[in-house]
Protein backbone atom coordinates (compact mmCIF):
# COMPACT_ATOMS: atom_id res chain seq x y z
CA UNK A 1 0.00 0.00 0.00
CA UNK A 2 3.05 2.38 0.98
CA UNK A 3 4.83 1.58 -2.33
CA UNK A 4 1.38 2.38 -3.96
CA UNK A 5 1.27 5.35 -2.61
CA UNK A 6 4.64 6.46 -3.44
CA UNK A 7 4.00 5.06 -7.06
CA UNK A 8 0.88 7.64 -7.46
CA UNK A 9 2.55 10.36 -6.00
CA UNK A 10 6.13 9.69 -8.51
CA UNK A 11 3.64 9.28 -11.68
CA UNK A 12 3.74 12.69 -12.75
CA UNK A 13 7.53 12.50 -12.39
CA UNK A 14 9.82 12.16 -16.45
CA UNK A 15 12.71 11.96 -15.25
CA UNK A 16 15.03 11.24 -12.04
CA UNK A 17 18.55 12.06 -11.95
CA UNK A 18 20.39 11.21 -8.29
CA UNK A 19 23.71 13.41 -7.35
CA UNK A 20 26.13 10.90 -5.37
CA UNK A 21 29.60 11.56 -4.64
CA UNK A 22 31.01 8.71 -1.62
CA UNK A 23 33.26 11.90 -0.85
CA UNK A 24 32.09 15.34 0.89
CA UNK A 25 32.87 18.71 0.25
CA UNK A 26 33.45 17.85 -3.63
CA UNK A 27 30.43 19.93 -4.85
CA UNK A 28 27.59 17.55 -4.93
CA UNK A 29 24.93 20.66 -4.04
CA UNK A 30 26.23 23.31 -6.01
CA UNK A 31 25.98 20.98 -9.24
CA UNK A 32 22.56 20.03 -8.02
CA UNK A 33 21.43 23.83 -7.57
CA UNK A 34 23.01 24.56 -11.10
CA UNK A 35 21.96 21.24 -12.90
CA UNK A 36 18.46 22.39 -11.98
CA UNK A 37 18.93 26.09 -12.85
CA UNK A 38 20.26 24.92 -15.72
CA UNK A 39 17.25 22.66 -16.66
CA UNK A 40 14.56 25.25 -15.42
CA UNK A 41 15.95 27.77 -17.66
CA UNK A 42 13.82 26.15 -20.24
CA UNK A 43 10.30 27.78 -19.14
CA UNK A 44 8.19 24.87 -20.48
CA UNK A 45 10.31 21.90 -18.44
CA UNK A 46 9.08 21.93 -14.76
CA UNK A 47 11.86 20.98 -12.34
CA UNK A 48 12.05 19.84 -8.88
CA UNK A 49 15.21 20.09 -6.50
CA UNK A 50 15.41 17.69 -3.28
CA UNK A 51 17.89 18.06 -0.91
CA UNK A 52 17.77 14.69 1.18
CA UNK A 53 21.05 16.08 2.85
CA UNK A 54 19.20 15.87 6.42
CA UNK A 55 22.34 16.66 8.71
CA UNK A 56 23.91 19.23 6.30
CA UNK A 57 21.17 20.84 3.95
CA UNK A 58 23.07 22.87 1.65
CA UNK A 59 20.18 23.62 -1.01
CA UNK A 60 18.01 26.40 1.10
CA UNK A 61 21.17 28.59 0.98
CA UNK A 62 22.07 28.03 -2.22
CA UNK A 63 18.77 29.19 -4.15
CA UNK A 64 18.44 32.14 -1.78
CA UNK A 65 15.58 30.62 0.04
CA UNK A 66 16.93 30.30 3.61
CA UNK A 67 14.05 31.33 6.11
CA UNK A 68 11.56 29.83 3.57
CA UNK A 69 8.83 27.84 5.39
CA UNK A 70 7.50 24.73 3.90
CA UNK A 71 3.19 24.89 3.50
CA UNK A 72 0.98 22.36 3.98
CA UNK A 73 -2.57 22.28 1.68
CA UNK A 74 -5.05 19.36 0.83
CA UNK A 75 -2.99 17.66 -1.35
CA UNK A 76 0.71 17.78 0.83
CA UNK A 77 3.24 19.79 1.07
CA UNK A 78 4.05 22.70 -1.15
CA UNK A 79 7.24 23.27 -2.13
CA UNK A 80 8.86 26.26 -2.01
CA UNK A 81 9.12 28.06 -5.72
CA UNK A 82 12.34 29.31 -6.64
CA UNK A 83 10.73 30.14 -10.47
CA UNK A 84 7.04 29.30 -11.26
CA UNK A 85 8.81 26.09 -13.08
CA UNK A 86 11.20 25.33 -10.08
CA UNK A 87 10.58 23.70 -6.89
CA UNK A 88 12.77 23.02 -3.91
CA UNK A 89 12.23 20.91 -0.78
CA UNK A 90 14.70 20.48 2.04
CA UNK A 91 14.60 19.48 5.79
CA UNK A 92 16.56 22.91 6.19
CA UNK A 93 12.73 24.26 5.69
CA UNK A 94 11.47 22.54 8.44
CA UNK A 95 13.96 24.03 10.69
CA UNK A 96 13.55 27.07 12.85
CA UNK A 97 16.72 28.21 12.76
CA UNK A 98 19.84 27.27 10.30
CA UNK A 99 21.84 26.92 13.46
CA UNK A 100 19.96 23.73 14.76
CA UNK A 101 21.97 20.19 14.18
CA UNK A 102 19.98 17.30 13.32
CA UNK A 103 21.16 14.71 15.20
CA UNK A 104 19.02 12.28 14.23
CA UNK A 105 19.87 7.89 13.71
CA UNK A 106 19.55 6.56 10.37
CA UNK A 107 15.37 5.26 11.10
CA UNK A 108 14.22 8.40 11.78
CA UNK A 109 16.31 10.13 8.49
CA UNK A 110 15.04 7.20 6.28
CA UNK A 111 11.66 8.60 7.71
CA UNK A 112 11.83 12.22 6.34
CA UNK A 113 12.94 10.92 3.43
CA UNK A 114 9.94 8.76 2.63
CA UNK A 115 7.81 11.85 3.58
CA UNK A 116 9.23 14.09 1.10
CA UNK A 117 8.63 11.61 -1.05
CA UNK A 118 5.06 10.83 -0.52
CA UNK A 119 3.53 13.58 0.89
CA UNK A 120 5.34 16.49 -1.47
CA UNK A 121 3.25 17.52 -3.80
CA UNK A 122 5.54 18.25 -6.56
CA UNK A 123 2.62 17.89 -9.49
CA UNK A 124 3.87 17.34 -12.77
CA UNK A 125 7.20 16.83 -12.99
CA UNK A 126 10.03 16.88 -16.24
CA UNK A 127 13.16 16.92 -13.77
CA UNK A 128 13.79 15.72 -10.61
CA UNK A 129 17.14 16.07 -8.76
CA UNK A 130 17.64 14.72 -5.88
CA UNK A 131 20.96 15.90 -3.98
CA UNK A 132 22.14 13.24 -1.01
CA UNK A 133 24.83 14.01 1.66
CA UNK A 134 27.97 12.19 1.26
CA UNK A 135 28.85 8.47 1.51
CA UNK A 136 26.92 5.16 1.13
CA UNK A 137 24.14 4.85 4.11
CA UNK A 138 21.07 5.13 5.17
CA UNK A 139 19.74 7.98 2.85
CA UNK A 140 21.22 6.59 -0.40
CA UNK A 141 19.69 3.34 0.59
CA UNK A 142 16.52 4.69 1.51
CA UNK A 143 16.28 6.75 -1.88
CA UNK A 144 16.98 4.39 -4.08
CA UNK A 145 14.80 2.10 -2.39
CA UNK A 146 11.90 4.55 -2.48
CA UNK A 147 12.38 5.35 -5.27
CA UNK A 148 12.64 2.33 -7.29
CA UNK A 149 8.44 2.98 -7.26
CA UNK A 150 9.25 4.86 -9.81
CA UNK A 151 11.80 5.52 -12.43
CA UNK A 152 15.71 6.64 -12.10
CA UNK A 153 17.43 7.57 -14.99
CA UNK A 154 20.27 7.42 -13.23
CA UNK A 155 23.72 8.66 -10.74
CA UNK A 156 25.61 11.36 -11.90
CA UNK A 157 28.73 10.99 -9.46
CA UNK A 158 30.74 14.13 -8.24
CA UNK A 159 34.20 14.12 -7.72
CA UNK A 160 37.30 15.92 -7.02
CA UNK A 161 41.07 14.75 -8.51
CA UNK A 162 42.92 13.64 -5.75
CA UNK A 163 43.23 10.24 -4.81
CA UNK A 164 41.51 10.82 -1.43
CA UNK A 165 38.52 11.56 -3.33
CA UNK A 166 38.77 9.23 -6.01
CA UNK A 167 38.84 6.22 -3.23
CA UNK A 168 35.76 7.56 -1.82
CA UNK A 169 34.08 7.68 -5.53
CA UNK A 170 35.55 4.51 -6.57
CA UNK A 171 33.10 2.98 -3.69
CA UNK A 172 29.87 4.96 -4.71
CA UNK A 173 30.50 3.90 -8.11
CA UNK A 174 29.99 -0.10 -6.49
CA UNK A 175 27.04 0.82 -4.69
CA UNK A 176 25.47 2.17 -8.10
CA UNK A 177 25.92 -1.12 -9.38
CA UNK A 178 25.01 -3.17 -6.08
CA UNK A 179 21.74 -1.41 -6.04
CA UNK A 180 21.88 -1.54 -10.08
CA UNK A 181 21.75 2.29 -10.23
CA UNK A 182 22.46 3.34 -14.06
CA UNK A 183 25.22 5.49 -13.69
CA UNK A 184 24.95 8.82 -15.64
CA UNK A 185 28.11 9.80 -15.88
CA UNK A 186 31.01 11.32 -13.53
CA UNK A 187 32.14 14.98 -12.94
CA UNK A 188 35.38 16.24 -11.88
CA UNK A 189 35.00 19.47 -10.05
CA UNK A 190 37.99 21.72 -8.77
CA UNK A 191 39.92 20.70 -11.82
CA UNK A 192 42.61 23.33 -12.13
CA UNK A 193 42.58 26.72 -11.12
CA UNK A 194 42.88 29.92 -13.95
CA UNK A 195 44.40 32.85 -12.57
CA UNK A 196 42.27 35.74 -13.08
CA UNK A 197 45.42 38.34 -13.13
CA UNK A 198 47.96 36.19 -14.75
CA UNK A 199 45.73 33.41 -16.80
CA UNK A 200 48.14 31.01 -15.82
CA UNK A 201 46.62 27.78 -14.90
CA UNK A 202 47.09 25.45 -11.23
CA UNK A 203 46.52 22.25 -10.41
CA UNK A 204 45.24 22.74 -6.65
CA UNK A 205 44.18 19.60 -5.98
CA UNK A 206 46.61 17.51 -8.44
CA UNK A 207 45.34 14.33 -10.18
CA UNK A 208 47.96 12.26 -8.60
CA UNK A 209 46.97 9.11 -9.83
CA UNK A 210 45.06 9.96 -13.27
CA UNK A 211 42.11 12.20 -11.79
CA UNK A 212 38.74 11.56 -12.96
CA UNK A 213 39.78 10.28 -16.17
CA UNK A 214 42.11 7.42 -15.14
CA UNK A 215 38.86 6.11 -12.84
CA UNK A 216 36.56 6.40 -15.73
CA UNK A 217 38.43 4.85 -18.10
CA UNK A 218 39.33 1.86 -15.41
CA UNK A 219 35.92 1.52 -14.51
CA UNK A 220 33.97 1.98 -17.77
CA UNK A 221 31.73 4.79 -16.79
CA UNK A 222 31.44 7.91 -18.96
CA UNK A 223 33.18 11.38 -18.07
CA UNK A 224 30.96 14.27 -18.51
CA UNK A 225 33.21 16.65 -18.26
CA UNK A 226 35.32 18.65 -15.81
CA UNK A 227 34.57 22.24 -14.05
CA UNK A 228 37.58 24.15 -13.09
CA UNK A 229 37.65 26.31 -9.85
CA UNK A 230 36.30 29.62 -9.50
CA UNK A 231 36.15 31.55 -6.67
CA UNK A 232 32.86 33.22 -7.80
CA UNK A 233 30.96 29.51 -7.55
CA UNK A 234 31.56 29.62 -4.02
CA UNK A 235 30.26 33.48 -3.83
CA UNK A 236 27.58 32.51 -6.07
CA UNK A 237 26.30 29.85 -3.34
CA UNK A 238 26.60 31.71 -0.06
CA UNK A 239 24.33 34.78 -1.96
CA UNK A 240 21.79 32.18 -3.24
CA UNK A 241 22.57 33.24 -6.84
CA UNK A 242 23.16 30.89 -9.55
CA UNK A 243 26.84 30.92 -11.01
CA UNK A 244 25.34 30.27 -14.45
CA UNK A 245 23.83 33.71 -14.71
CA UNK A 246 25.97 35.90 -12.40
CA UNK A 247 29.19 34.40 -14.62
CA UNK A 248 27.99 33.62 -17.49
CA UNK A 249 31.72 34.12 -19.73
CA UNK A 250 33.48 31.79 -16.60
CA UNK A 251 35.44 28.27 -18.27
CA UNK A 252 32.95 26.85 -15.36
CA UNK A 253 29.89 27.90 -17.01
CA UNK A 254 30.95 26.37 -20.29
CA UNK A 255 31.55 23.68 -18.49
CA UNK A 256 28.80 23.09 -16.58
CA UNK A 257 26.65 23.94 -19.27
CA UNK A 258 27.85 21.13 -21.52
CA UNK A 259 27.18 18.83 -18.83
CA UNK A 260 23.90 20.03 -18.19
CA UNK A 261 23.10 19.03 -21.84
CA UNK A 262 24.51 15.32 -21.59
CA UNK A 263 22.89 14.42 -18.65
CA UNK A 264 19.51 16.26 -20.65
CA UNK A 265 20.53 14.14 -23.75
CA UNK A 266 21.19 11.20 -21.98
CA UNK A 267 17.47 11.28 -20.16
CA UNK A 268 15.60 12.34 -23.38
CA UNK A 269 17.39 9.37 -25.22
CA UNK A 270 16.61 6.73 -22.15
CA UNK A 271 12.79 8.48 -22.42
CA UNK A 272 12.58 7.48 -26.09
CA UNK A 273 14.05 3.68 -25.78
CA UNK A 274 11.36 2.92 -23.13
CA UNK A 275 8.57 4.98 -25.16
CA UNK A 276 9.77 2.39 -27.95
CA UNK A 277 9.95 -0.39 -25.88
CA UNK A 278 6.87 0.16 -24.31
CA UNK B 1 33.52 -5.37 30.82
CA UNK B 2 36.84 -5.17 32.27
CA UNK B 3 39.10 -5.78 28.90
CA UNK B 4 36.74 -3.08 27.38
CA UNK B 5 37.85 -0.61 30.45
CA UNK B 6 41.50 -1.71 29.82
CA UNK B 7 41.64 -0.91 26.12
CA UNK B 8 41.25 2.91 26.71
CA UNK B 9 42.36 2.84 30.21
CA UNK B 10 46.05 3.69 29.57
CA UNK B 11 44.81 6.92 27.22
CA UNK B 12 45.39 9.78 28.48
CA UNK B 13 43.35 12.34 26.27
CA UNK B 14 41.17 11.75 23.69
CA UNK B 15 40.58 14.40 20.89
CA UNK B 16 37.52 14.35 19.00
CA UNK B 17 37.73 16.07 15.29
CA UNK B 18 34.17 17.00 13.75
CA UNK B 19 33.08 19.39 11.32
CA UNK B 20 29.18 18.93 9.69
CA UNK B 21 30.79 19.65 6.65
CA UNK B 22 32.01 17.43 4.10
CA UNK B 23 35.96 18.10 2.67
CA UNK B 24 36.89 20.75 4.45
CA UNK B 25 40.11 18.97 5.62
CA UNK B 26 38.92 16.74 8.98
CA UNK B 27 41.21 13.67 8.39
CA UNK B 28 44.18 15.37 6.95
CA UNK B 29 44.13 17.54 9.91
CA UNK B 30 43.76 14.59 12.43
CA UNK B 31 47.05 13.03 10.51
CA UNK B 32 48.89 16.55 10.67
CA UNK B 33 47.82 16.84 14.34
CA UNK B 34 48.73 12.97 15.10
CA UNK B 35 52.08 13.50 13.33
CA UNK B 36 52.93 17.16 15.37
CA UNK B 37 52.29 15.92 18.64
CA UNK B 38 54.19 12.50 17.64
CA UNK B 39 56.96 14.96 16.98
CA UNK B 40 57.14 16.84 20.32
CA UNK B 41 57.38 13.13 21.91
CA UNK B 42 53.95 11.98 22.99
CA UNK B 43 52.36 8.63 22.40
CA UNK B 44 49.79 8.88 19.64
CA UNK B 45 46.50 6.55 18.37
CA UNK B 46 44.44 7.26 15.85
CA UNK B 47 40.91 5.49 15.22
CA UNK B 48 39.41 6.51 11.60
CA UNK B 49 35.40 6.06 12.45
CA UNK B 50 34.61 7.16 8.55
CA UNK B 51 33.14 3.97 7.67
CA UNK B 52 31.94 5.08 4.30
CA UNK B 53 34.90 7.20 3.45
CA UNK B 54 37.73 5.78 5.56
CA UNK B 55 40.82 8.34 4.44
CA UNK B 56 43.53 7.68 7.23
CA UNK B 57 45.23 4.44 5.99
CA UNK B 58 46.09 5.77 2.16
CA UNK B 59 47.08 9.50 4.12
CA UNK B 60 49.94 7.61 6.38
CA UNK B 61 50.36 4.58 3.15
CA UNK B 62 49.14 1.75 4.96
CA UNK B 63 46.24 1.21 2.82
CA UNK B 64 47.18 -2.29 1.81
CA UNK B 65 47.52 -3.41 5.60
CA UNK B 66 45.38 -6.23 7.47
CA UNK B 67 44.90 -5.97 11.02
CA UNK B 68 44.76 -8.89 13.51
CA UNK B 69 43.04 -9.47 17.06
CA UNK B 70 45.44 -10.43 20.32
CA UNK B 71 43.38 -11.76 23.27
CA UNK B 72 42.82 -8.08 24.38
CA UNK B 73 41.25 -7.01 21.22
CA UNK B 74 42.17 -5.46 17.93
CA UNK B 75 45.89 -4.99 17.47
CA UNK B 76 46.34 -1.32 15.96
CA UNK B 77 48.55 -0.64 12.55
CA UNK B 78 51.55 1.20 14.01
CA UNK B 79 52.53 4.36 11.30
CA UNK B 80 54.81 7.26 11.04
CA UNK B 81 58.40 7.32 10.41
CA UNK B 82 59.04 5.57 13.85
CA UNK B 83 55.97 3.35 13.54
CA UNK B 84 54.54 4.77 16.33
CA UNK B 85 51.98 6.13 15.57
CA UNK B 86 48.80 3.37 16.32
CA UNK B 87 45.96 3.48 14.10
CA UNK B 88 42.43 1.76 13.57
CA UNK B 89 40.72 2.21 10.47
CA UNK B 90 37.64 0.28 9.05
CA UNK B 91 39.21 0.37 6.11
CA UNK B 92 41.70 -1.86 7.21
CA UNK B 93 38.58 -4.53 7.65
CA UNK B 94 37.61 -4.58 3.87
CA UNK B 95 38.66 -6.94 1.56
CA UNK B 96 38.95 -4.63 -1.34
CA UNK B 97 39.55 -0.96 -1.29
CA UNK B 98 36.73 -0.62 -3.10
CA UNK B 99 34.19 -2.15 -1.78
CA UNK B 100 31.75 0.08 -0.31
CA UNK B 101 30.41 0.15 3.21
CA UNK B 102 26.50 0.12 2.69
CA UNK B 103 25.50 -0.30 6.04
CA UNK B 104 22.67 1.28 7.68
CA UNK B 105 22.91 3.17 11.35
CA UNK B 106 22.28 0.00 13.53
CA UNK B 107 25.25 -2.10 11.90
CA UNK B 108 27.51 0.95 12.18
CA UNK B 109 26.61 1.84 15.62
CA UNK B 110 27.54 -2.32 16.40
CA UNK B 111 30.87 -1.59 14.74
CA UNK B 112 31.81 1.72 16.27
CA UNK B 113 31.24 0.35 19.80
CA UNK B 114 33.67 -2.86 18.82
CA UNK B 115 36.09 -0.18 17.07
CA UNK B 116 36.36 2.13 20.61
CA UNK B 117 36.08 -0.59 23.56
CA UNK B 118 37.74 -3.01 21.14
CA UNK B 119 41.29 -1.97 20.02
CA UNK B 120 44.31 -2.92 22.47
CA UNK B 121 46.28 0.88 22.10
CA UNK B 122 47.72 0.19 25.02
CA UNK B 123 49.27 3.22 26.81
CA UNK B 124 48.67 6.64 25.09
CA UNK B 125 49.09 10.36 25.75
CA UNK B 126 46.24 11.52 22.75
CA UNK B 127 43.95 9.00 20.78
CA UNK B 128 42.45 11.73 18.25
CA UNK B 129 39.19 10.35 16.56
CA UNK B 130 38.46 11.46 13.09
CA UNK B 131 34.87 11.16 12.42
CA UNK B 132 33.14 11.88 8.80
CA UNK B 133 30.69 15.06 8.21
CA UNK B 134 27.77 15.13 9.72
CA UNK B 135 25.55 14.46 13.04
CA UNK B 136 24.11 11.21 12.78
CA UNK B 137 24.75 7.65 13.96
CA UNK B 138 28.14 7.80 13.71
CA UNK B 139 28.56 10.91 15.96
CA UNK B 140 26.39 9.70 18.32
CA UNK B 141 27.62 6.41 18.73
CA UNK B 142 31.36 7.26 19.39
CA UNK B 143 30.43 10.03 21.86
CA UNK B 144 27.99 7.54 23.87
CA UNK B 145 31.09 4.91 23.74
CA UNK B 146 33.85 7.69 24.69
CA UNK B 147 31.57 8.81 27.55
CA UNK B 148 33.28 6.74 30.46
CA UNK B 149 36.57 7.99 29.61
CA UNK B 150 39.12 11.27 29.44
CA UNK B 151 37.09 12.91 26.35
CA UNK B 152 39.19 15.99 25.90
CA UNK B 153 36.83 17.84 23.67
CA UNK B 154 36.58 18.52 19.96
CA UNK B 155 38.30 20.19 17.47
CA UNK B 156 36.28 21.36 14.91
CA UNK B 157 37.25 21.99 11.09
CA UNK B 158 35.97 24.18 8.64
CA UNK B 159 36.53 26.26 5.44
CA UNK B 160 35.43 30.42 4.84
CA UNK B 161 32.46 30.01 2.89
Amino acid sequence: AEAEELRARLRAVRHTVLVLSGKGGVGKSTFSALLAHGLAADETKQVALLDIDICGPSIPKMMGLEGEQVHQSGSGWSPVYVEENFGVMSVGFLLSSPDDAVIWRGPKKNGLIKQFLRDVDWGEVDYLIVDTPPGTSDEHLSIVQYLSATHIDGAVIVTTPQEVSLQDVRKEINFCRKVKLPIIGVVENMSGFVCPKCKNESQIFPPTTGGAEKMCQNLNVSLLGKVPLDPQIGKSCDRGQSFLAEAPESPATLSYRNIIQRIQEYCEQNHFQEEKIM
Amino acid sequence: TLAERANLAGVRHILLVLSGKGGVGKSTISTELALALRSAGKRVGILDVDLCGPSIPRMLRVQDSAVHQCDSGWVPVFVGQDKAIALMSIGFLLERPDDAVVWRGPKKNALIKQFVTDVAWGELDFLIVDTPPGTSDEHISTVEALRPYQLLGAVLVTTPQ
